[in-house]
């Protein structure tokens, strides 16, 4: 048990890692992104089934935040352009 | 090492050394990918818990009424759906950029 794995096996496991920290980040986001959300999106008591509004609300909620964070990186490229 | 006759765990304990390595191999990203969906499942519990008891349980007495349990498991349904709701749009939209970055 004590020895190690030869440096093909280091290398793919390397890999295997940074392949699942970067699902465990998507994961994350999704998280994030479904708490915000559902702040926003849905104000009723839940019920059997989400509104029409409600469920058009979560999946624009995510795409607008998305285009706010491009939206404020631009704003901050252009900013240091301008100075 | 186990023998033949100690055939309840693994399999490949009787291999040579190239195979054994491989076993572990396999069990280290077996229990890396345990303790991501461990973490995940949690996070889950906890947000529901959160989001679901600020929703129903608005004037705590001394037990859950019926209809907060009903309101409650109601809750938690829909936060599912939500949270798969916003995984297929990120899904999408993250899919949809790293074709646009590729043009």
């Amino acid at each position: 048990m004590a020895d190690r794995f030869d440096d093909a096996t280091q290398k793919e496991l390397q890999a295997f890692l940074e392949r699942e920290q970067a699902q465990a980040r998507v994961q994350q986001s999704i998280h994030t992104f479904t708490s915000m959300c559902w702040d926003k999106c849905i104000t009723s008591t839940p019920s059997t089934r989400f509104s029409r509004g409600e469920e058009s609300c979560l999946a624009n909620c995510v795409e607008r935040f998305l285009d706010t964070s491009l939206f404020m990186v631009k704003r901050i490229e252009s900013q240091r352009q301008g100075a | 090492m186990s023998s033949i006759f100690g055939g309840s765990g693994s399999s490949s304990t009787d291999a040579a050394p190239p195979k054994d390595l491989n076993a572990r191999k396999e069990a280290v990203m077996a229990s890396v990918r345990n303790e991501l969906a461990l973490a995940n499942a949690q996070e889950l519990i906890n947000k529901t818990n959160d989001k679901c008891f600020a929703k129903c349980v608005t004037k705590p007495s001394t037990s859950l009424s019926s209809s907060e349990e009903t309101c409650l498991s109601r809750c938690f349904d829909r936060y599912m759906e939500a949270f798969n709701i916003i995984s297929h749009t990120y899904a999408a939209r993250l899919t949809k950029e790293r074709l646009e970055g590729q043009v």
